[in-house]
């Protein structure tokens, strides 16, 4: 019973905060574990968040203690900058394959960051949601797991150029690498393929995209993050000058038939998060947040009633109908539905409250086929009964019930990794 | 065996060109160590070969002088060995000027540091106990059912243990649930009996109904569970289980409470529960005269979201009503209904049940503040309300009301049960003094809580899980929510939180396999979460034991036991290795093998000190290994810099800090100490729950020595920095520099 070869084998695709519990639960358990994420590393979207509601802590923290066990434990072996391509055969018995591709940077590497000063070729950042930029050959962030650089093959002059070859003091660079194909056999699959922010520029009205100072709420966190574009400090993005009235639109996009028609329900506590961010940074700043309804269930209703408490924080029920830029100035443009009164709010940043959306799985073949409802997100039951949904891929949630649930998927995955116990 | 320490200096990533490196082969020479290799990449295949081979012919303590202990683990790990490493990299050429007189002196001291930890630390070994794998789960719901098929499915053997006579819990009461599948708008009809079946036709699953928990004891892996079962014939059960998961569910709020609201008053005010029971046997009627109910009202968040009943949101109540809503009209489609909420609260891909809600025209929804229910003619409710929608305070005459009413958890607070257990022996004792009045006052305040026991567990710590606010005995981390303060035992279902039923079935699964990993870690004698996989334990030299208590009270995790004189007893299976009872001993007789009060002193007693005309102050840091150091780490992956006088031990925990180095350390020369660790308080970020906390405590007991002593209260200084703030370590550290540097040279320096 103790040999770890006897409890099974699993697929967890994505390593989010809900693939990386899969894979850590799962081989907590005894299971080998193949875990392919798409990113030169782990964390996904909470590794770009400044901070956790309601605790108010850095996810940094629990990243360093999941990301130690998968320094530590043989069990895992982690595929980055890979996608899953195909899932053949049935529960207690899948092949899978897997696009591996290229990382142009081998383990050689020790993060030295030599290359980083010859490397002529800069690109936007995307772990800053490109408000900065890193050259060709980056470090994703500062605890990025593998602890290597990654080169972006988009932008990158290749062999031709080469000059990061030769700074490389370990001959850990390898401009040569191709995508390879790698396969595996595992009992069950856990897919936690997580979300993507909405495509704010899509919302008629709200402005994204015609006015810097106009952020979607991931930007939000990137601007609150030390690591992010402004090392922690809130400002307006046109002017870097700081910010005196900020407004929060939720549901940007959310609970609406001509855009994303479910609530993702974590952005009412985020953006009350947010509120706190900047309300640490400028004592002094006005703070109106346009709601639907707040949704904020359980004991998150404590965090809700502290800001509540906040003379600095208006609450204001009424959706928002359009976000005017009026020279420097930006309005947002509501109706507060409790007195029936138009209002105008100026202000100097405005946080759209941005959704939810399931990240793309068509491109996973599997026999018999993904199922997904009409909002994109992976249903409970699958057509292939080992194949498990977890996390964000299944519903939006916050990050405490992804865990839950990879947890539970693990459980759920297991039934499938005892050979003489799968019934058909 | 005998001890054979080598070590390796790497000199790559700057560590060559910023240090003297033949001059550190001295300090090793000078600490007793003469084999000593350098090379220029150790982490690559060539210089894991060259250990790898030191090894095989001998060497069992190699020490290498690299990067941080937190890269290449894999690199440096070599069979049958502990690798001591020494952080070169990050903690001194990355952040120091290169080729500097104080930056040589940090490295040289870092790798003394190192020789001497290497020289006492050994690797430690798994203790072996006999480990029972089966499975107890406590609460035959949903949730508990859950937990029960999964650890059964995943072979484990399972004791079901239900105090009502049947299984199902609140479920199986009610014929249509919340739709989980697509298209979300319709409500679903119950799967709870095919549970049940699932449940009772799985021969791995012992299911005991009207029975509750006697009594357990001992730890996981050897839990002695004592089961009490009513009925036809009082019997008592006995068994050993590996884990256990605690699945009792919840209890509606006490409605008697909402007078307010007309309950009690009016035979037409029912609770949703109630209406639920209505809805189960045929479309609603009122209560008072058996006729059916045209006119509903819902008032949501009746005692709930209220400071004057519970403040929080019970998360489910929205979508039971908008349930209840659609099968009332279902069933009697003359009815209409009315919702009067304060936020509906339908997140995901409920909203589309909400939708499906809104699209009927004989359901009314409002966003209103209900001020009281009274009663007209006939019974019939009226519903007084402000705030509403339509901009104006309304009355609605109904036929029938419907409250709302909440989720209480059905948990036993353990850590109060334990206060009522001690301030009742005092009483007993009946010693005259303010102890026995303050026992007396305690008795009185927690009387209530008598015969709530729930686990009856043998523990010193108390005899049921601690709860959070509001009595959820539930995980108080974002990252980890199965986190439990007794290991081995994991609360999931409506117990933790309020939640819906699908919600409460992946958690039932997934503390079903807290509980397997429990046992299957506890086997191979590894630790769970946080240390995971760690194989050291402590060792109590009770020869020496004063039983003064303080680590059976400290330990966060109610590890230890006290026989009658005091004693400690360890339980090292509930062990989660923190050190925290190590740094509670005043006797110091707590070590584990690779991390003790002697290992740490020997570190810090490695480091030169310069005299006091030298004018090089030496200050020593205490790091939480799990925040702090990481955060050091970064700081030195940014080039950032900090004052050279420094000399970092990284701990398990702050609270693993015995007093004894803080004495050893001021006695030894060193003009200041700074411990850093995590937040304390309300929304702490200690992973070992009270580490930072009890430094708190205990550096305010240092803070006192240090006046007996004339020395400045200033030279020890506690600091607690989250992981994320990296750029604001060296800040600290530089000014805690110069504060030194301004109060002057320790007096004990040189004595």
């Amino acid at each position: 019973m103790s040999d770890p070869a006897g409890r099974g084998r699993v697929l967890v695709i994505g390593g989010g905060i809900t693939g990386i519990t899969a894979a850590i639960e799962a081989s907590e358990a005894g299971c080998e574990v193949v875990l392919v994420e798409k990113e030169a590393y782990l964390g996904g979207r909470v590794a770009r968040t400044n901070q956790y509601f309601p605790k108010m802590c850095p996810p940094l923290c629990g990243l360093e203690i999941n990301l130690r066990r998968f320094k530590t434990n043989p069990l895992i072996r982690t595929l980055t900058l890979a996608e899953v391509e195909a899932i053949d055969g049935a529960p207690g018995d899948y092949h899978v394959t897997i696009k591996q591709h290229p990382r142009g940077v081998t383990e050689k590497c020790t993060m030295c960051g030599a290359c980083v000063d010859a490397c002529p070729v800069e690109r936007p950042d995307a772990y800053n949601l490109g408000m900065t930029r890193t050259k060709a050959i980056y470090l994703p962030f500062e605890m990025a797991y593998p602890a290597r650089l990654a080169i972006d093959p988009d932008v990158c002059l290749g062999a031709e150029c080469g000059q990061c070859v030769p700074a490389c003091p370990f001959d850990a660079i390898d401009l040569a690498q191709k995508d390879e194909t790698v396969e595996e056999d595992v009992d069950a699959v856990i897919v936690a393929t997580g979300w993507e922010p909405y495509d704010a520029t899509s919302i008629e009205g709200l402005g994204f995209g015609t006015h810097p100072d106009i952020v979607t709420n991931v930007m939000m966190e990137r601007l609150a993050s030390r690591t992010g574009p402004t090392q922690g400090r809130i400002v307006r993005p046109s002017s870097g000058e700081p910010v005196q009235s900020v407004a929060f639109v939720q549901c940007a996009g959310s609970r609406d038939e001509n855009y994303l028609k479910h609530c993702s329900g974590v952005c009412c506590m985020g953006s009350l998060k947010q509120t706190r961010y900047v309300r640490e940074q400028y004592p002094d700043a006005d703070i109106h947040v346009f709601y639907i309804d707040l949704r904020t269930p359980g004991r998150l209703e404590d965090f809700l009633q502290a800001q509540q408490e906040d003379e600095k924080i208006h609450l204001i029920k009424g959706k928002v109908a359009r976000i005017d830029v009026d020279g420097d100035e930006l309005v947002v443009q509501a109706e507060d539905v409790l007195s029936g009164a138009r209002v105008s709010q100026a202000a100097d940043l405005v946080v759209l409250a941005t959704g939810i959306v399931p990240s793309d799985t068509t491109g996973i073949r599997v026999d018999g086929g993904l199922r997904t409802d009409e909002h994109g997100f992976l249903t409970r039951t699958q057509p292939s009964r080992g194949v498990l949904a977890a996390g964000c891929a299944a519903r939006p949630t916050d990050v405490a019930t992804c865990v839950r649930d990879a947890t539970g998927a693990v459980m759920n995955a297991l039934q499938f990794c005892t050979p003489e116990l799968v019934k058909e | 065996m005998d001890r054979k320490l080598a070590v390796y200096v790497c000199k790559g990533c700057d560590i060559g060109a910023s240090l003297d490196i033949e001059a550190l082969k001295d300090v090793a020479s000078e600490a007793g160590v003469d084999a000593f290799h350098e090379h220029e990449c150790l982490c690559g295949a060539a210089g894991r070969d060259l250990i790898r081979q030191d090894v095989l012919d001998g060497v069992n303590a190699p020490v290498v002088a690299a990067c941080s202990p937190r890269f290449m683990i894999d690199a440096f790990t070599f069979d049958g060995c502990r690798t001591e490493r020494v952080n070169l990299r990050e903690h001194v050429v990355w952040s120091h000027e290169p080729n500097d007189e104080d930056t040589q002196m940090l490295a040289a001291d870092y790798l003394r540091m190192g020789i001497a930890r290497a020289q006492k630390a050994t690797l430690p070994e798994p203790f072996e106990e006999e480990v029972n794998e089966d499975i107890l789960v406590v609460g035959g719901g949903v949730s508990g059912m859950s937990a029960a098929l999964g650890a059964a499915g995943a072979g484990h053997h399972v004791v079901l243990v239900e105090k009502a006579e049947s299984l199902g819990g609140w479920m199986s009461r009610f014929k249509r649930h919340i739709p989980h599948e697509p298209p979300y708008r319709d409500p679903q009809p119950s799967t709870v009996g095919e549970q049940i079946d699932r449940v009772r036709a799985d021969d791995r699953i012992q299911v005991f109904t009207g029975t509750t928990i006697e009594k357990i004891t001992g730890q996981p892996g050897q839990f002695d569970v004592t089961l009490h079962t009513n009925g036809g014939s009082d019997t008592t059960s006995s068994m050993r289980v590996g884990a256990i998961v605690q699945a009792t569910g919840w209890k509606p709020y006490d409605a008697t409470r909402l007078g307010h609201l007309g309950y009690g008053t009016c035979p037409n005010v029912i609770t949703n529960v109630q209406m639920e029971e209505q809805l189960a046997s045929g479309p609603p009627t009122r209560p008072s005269d058996g006729k059916p109910a045209r006119r509903i009202a819902f008032i949501q968040c009746a005692g709930s979201r209220d400071k004057d009943h519970l403040p929080y949101c019970s998360a489910v109540c929205c979508r039971v009503s908008i349930k209840q809503a659609l099968t009332a009209r279902e069933l009697d489609p003359e009815c209409e209904v009315y919702v009067l909420y304060k936020d509906i609260r339908t997140p995901g891909q409920h909203e589309d049940f909400y939708r499906r809600a809104q699209e009927d025209a004989a359901i009314f929804f409002t966003k209103a503040e209900v001020e009281t229910v009274g009663e007209a003619g006939d019974h019939n409710p009226v519903v007084r309300a402000k705030n509403t929608l339509v901009g104006e305070d309304i009355q609605l005459e109904a036929d029938l009301v419907v409250l709302a009413t909440g989720m209480v958890p059905a948990s036993a607070d353990g850590e109060a049960l334990r206060r009522l257990a001690d301030a009742k022996s005092v009483v007993a004792k009946g010693e005259a003094g303010v102890q026995l009045e303050t026992a007396k006052e305690t008795v009185a305040s927690l009387a209530h809580l008598e015969g709530g026991e729930i686990l009856n567990l043998g523990y010193r710590q108390g005899p049921d899980l601690p709860v959070l606010k509001y009595d959820f005995p539930d995980s108080h981390f974002i990252c980890f929510p199965y986190e439990s303060r007794r290991t081995g035992i994991y609360a999931a279902g409506c117990v933790r939180a309020p939640e819906d039923a699908q919600l409460a079935r992946e958690d039932g699964a997934g503390a079903a396999l807290k509980a397997i990993q429990t046992v299957r870690l506890a086997k191979k004698g590894e630790a769970v979460h946080p240390r995971w996989g760690d194989v050291s334990y402590p060792d109590f030299n009770l020869q020496r034991c004063t039983q003064c208590k303080r680590c059976t009270e400290e330990c966060p995790f109610g590890t230890l036991n006290e026989d009658v004189k005091g004693t400690p007893q360890l339980n090292p299976i509930r062990c989660r290795r923190c050190g925290i009872c190590m740094g509670a001993c005043p006797e110091r007789i707590i070590s584990f093998k690779d991390y003790s009060v002697d290992i740490v002193s020997s570190m810090i007693k490695a480091v030169d000190i310069p005299d006091e005309f030298e004018e090089k102050p030496r200050l020593l840091g205490l790091l939480c290994e799990n925040d702090a150091y990481p955060a050091l780490d970064t700081a030195g992956l940014k080039r950032i810099r900090h004052s050279a006088n420094i000399r970092f031990i990284p701990v398990r925990c702050l609270g693993s800090i015995n007093t004894v180095w803080i004495a050893d350390a001021l006695s030894r020369g060193y003009d200041g100490i700074l411990l850093v660790g995590c937040r304390s308080g309300a929304d702490y970020q200690c992973h070992f729950i009270r580490g930072s906390e009890l430094m708190e405590t205990r550096s305010s007991n240092i803070q006192e020595k240090l006046k007996q002593l004339a020395l400045e209260e200033e030279r020890v200084r506690l600091e607690q920095l989250p992981i994320n703030e990296f750029d604001r370590l060296p800040e600290i550290i530089n000014e805690f520099a110069a504060q030194i540097d301004e109060i002057g040279m320790n007096p004990f320096k040189g004595f």
